[in-house]
């Protein structure tokens, strides 16, 4: 009973804060602060906080609720409804996980809630789930592995691919094949978190492949890497931007040196935005951002420039508001598909060492203006 | 090249077994004497990992991180049985699982306030980088060859401890008999510490030569326990030769499984196929042994001697 009045007084002391300043924006941000996923979600939120930072008064009737999903789906919903019905937010974001955006998006947007997402992009909510509140500022979970197919297509002629056995993977595996072809050295579909990988490291040396293809994120990647560094085994490894992205390069260490990945942005990318992003992300975390923080960075800036078009509360004007991505992407060029997701060029990356950091500089364009597989899946009213 | 491959992949099925073996004769040692289900056993494996890392990276040399992880988890693991596990061995094992389930989120996040949420940096030692050649023409890392036999070394040694020393004859006499060896006269609350320490240790060792293999993270212990209760299941609860027995089993099963299953479906259906219904089985398939060996041995492979 303490409890439940002591939740309704700090319930409408939020409320009373709320209605003391005009037409603020609520934005409720889900993300993984703890486990093992958290070095992601870490850098979300804080990118997305130095967004509004960076964006001084034009932000400063945006208020964020953040709170910590553990990367568990059935926690994340929780908070979804908490924050949809007692916080009363206009904007949802933060999820990083596809398997929990899959739990949480469907439900929120059909309550009339905006959702941007910055980072997880699973194909069913581009193509046949789609939805005029979701935005997806990211991508679409295969375009990091299509460039990837691509790359291979052009340079190799026998390319061993594995990715663990869940929606992210069998997506990414798809991907892959749908621009590099069906005929692979091998296909390995590993456990979810698996932290050991000698037996498919034996396979991968028996294969005679020429190349090989890993979507391993978080910590699986860095066991895959250190592992196959020491194995011997020295096939040259491509993958999508996440196995390699500055939060798990220093756990990596030089085993990652010279490896060719995909990603929509890297830090040596030549624009004035994302110039801006590095230096005070730098200046403000002291450590350089991965891109689930450039991502997240992009997402804020993208609802600051929505805000001062229209009202949140007028729906139909935001959404158009939105749609226009009239914002500094620190991609350089931005824009929406016809299915809410990002039209955008991906690059190929080389994870380089410099001056004792390891981080990636981008090597050549996969492609240009790319856009997903699932948009004409999507019929939008 | 097949038979390269084949044995190549044994090896990798020893390496995993006597590395879930070091997890799982601590808790199995505690289990045995103590009468204690232990979930925070996974949390000493991650100090163990995390003391090793960081002494690594601060002195620049792994075997003073190895001999620090082995100081911190046994000191850990002390100091975790005098101020917590101490209270419950009287209670029943909902207690006993509930308070350790509260030291597994302690230790974590606690972990996490210390060293941050972004994985650490720990590399293999200079001396045994690099591969070895193995029969049938294949080549095989020399680290994984040394987790090897630093788990048989530690088996031996347990071994040894427990049926030719003092201290083993304690605890081999705590197992049978709690009250009568109080009796007698044996500090039973020291031994019953000094115990706790030595699993928490070999805890620590695994969870640091691991972590050279592996990435050293907040929540890597989790799932090496589930295993090592996997483990000390089949091999039979607080047997020391059960939980040899079970590792190595689990690990060559798991190894093999994980390698074959694939191929084997690969004969009846399509590759991508075959890599998704082989990989999804040979993940069931250390729980479908298990099962097996419940429904055929409830007590486990080598049940321990119940005074």
């Amino acid at each position: 009973m303490k409890k439940l009045i002591a939740a309704s007084i700090a319930a409408l002391a939020m409320g009373v804060s709320g209605i003391a300043s005009a037409e603020p924006i609520k934005i409720g941000m889900i993300t993984t602060l703890s486990g093992g996923g958290a070095g992601l979600g870490i850098d979300a939120r804080d990118g997305f906080m130095l967004a509004l930072k960076n964006a001084g008064d034009a932000a400063a009737e945006i208020e964020v609720v953040t709170e910590d999903d553990g990367q568990k789906p059935e926690l994340a919903v929780q908070i979804a409804d908490k924050m949809i019905q007692s916080d009363q937010v206009d904007i949802l974001t933060g999820i990083i996980w596809s398997n929990l955006a899959m739990a949480v998006v469907p439900s929120a947007v059909a309550q009339g809630k905006f959702y941007l997402s910055v980072n997880a992009g699973p194909s069913p909510l581009a193509g046949a789930l789609c939805n005029e509140n979701y935005f997806n500022v990211a991508y679409q979970n295969d375009n990091f592995h299509e460039a990837m197919g691509q790359y291979a297509s052009e340079n190799y002629e026998k390319t061993f691919i594995m990715a663990p056995n869940y929606p992210a993977g069998t997506d990414a595996l798809t991907g892959f094949k749908r621009f590099y072809g069906d005929d692979v050295a091998g296909e390995i579909y590993t456990q979810v978190g698996q932290t050991d990988y000698a037996a498919e490291i034996a396979q991968i040396r028996a294969s005679g492949a020429d190349s090989l293809f890993i979507f391993l994120p978080g910590g699986m990647g860095i066991a895959f890497m250190k592992q196959y560094a020491q194995s011997g085994v020295d096939i040259p490894v491509i993958g999508p931007g996440f196995s390699f992205s500055q939060d798990v390069l220093p756990a990596i260490g030089e085993a990652a040196l010279g490896v060719k990945n995909s990603s929509s942005w890297a830090k040596d990318l030549d624009n004035e935005a994302s110039k801006k992003f590095v230096e005070t992300f730098q200046a403000e975390y002291n450590r350089l951002p991965s891109i689930y923080a450039a991502q997240a960075y992009d997402t804020a800036n993208l609802i600051v420039s929505a805000a001062g078009k229209a009202s949140v509360k007028d729906a139909e004007a935001f959404r158009a508001a939105l749609k226009e991505a009239d914002f500094d992407s620190v991609r350089g060029k931005f824009s929406f598909n016809t299915n809410n997701h990002p039209i955008q060029d991906i690059y190929v990356t080389e994870v380089v060492d410099e001056g004792g950091v390891l981080t990636n500089h981008i090597i050549a364009t996969a492609f240009t203006d790319h856009k997903d597989a699932y948009a004409e899946q999507c019929q939008m009213q | 090249m097949q038979t390269a491959l084949f044995i190549e992949q044994i090896l990798n099925g020893l390496q995993l077994g006597v590395m879930l073996f070091l997890m799982a004769a601590g808790l199995t040692l505690i289990f045995g004497v103590m009468g204690l289900i232990n979930l925070a056993h996974g949390s000493l494996y991650m100090v163990g990992a995390f003391a090793c890392a960081a002494v690594a990276a601060a002195t620049g040399s792994f075997w003073l991180g190895l001999a620090a992880s082995l100081a911190a988890a046994a000191a850990a693991g002390a100091i975790m049985e005098i101020l917590v596990i101490r209270r419950l061995y009287e209670r029943d094992h909902l207690d006993q699982v509930l308070a350790t389930f509260a030291l597994i989120l302690i230790f974590s996040e606690g972990t996490r306030w210390l060293f941050g949420s972004f994985p650490l940096y720990l590399d293999i030692p200079k001396l045994l980088q690099g591969t070895v050649p193995i029969p049938g023409g294949s080549r095989y890392q020399l680290y994984r060859l040394a987790i090897i036999g630093v788990g048989v070394a530690v088996a031996v040694g347990l071994f040894l401890l427990i049926s030719k020393t003092r201290l083993g004859m304690r605890i081999r006499a705590g197992e049978s008999d709690r009250e009568m060896i109080g009796a007698l006269g044996v500090d039973i609350r020291t031994l019953y510490t000094v115990v706790f320490a030595l699993g928490a240790a070999l805890a620590g060792l695994a969870g640091a030569m691991v972590g050279a293999l592996q990435s050293v993270q907040v929540g890597m212990g989790e799932p090496v326990l589930i295993l090592a209760f996997v483990v000390i299941v089949i091999g039979g609860i607080g047997s020391i030769k059960g939980a040899l027995v079970g590792a190595l089993l689990v690990g060559l099963v798991d190894t093999m499984g994980r390698f074959l299953l694939p191929q084997l479906f690969g004969m009846l259906m399509p590759p991508s196929q075959a890599g998704l219904v082989g990989g999804a089985l040979a993940s069931m398939l250390i729980y479908i042994v298990m099962a097996f060996v419940l429904a055929m041995r409830p007590q486990g492979l080598f049940p321990a001697a119940k005074g």
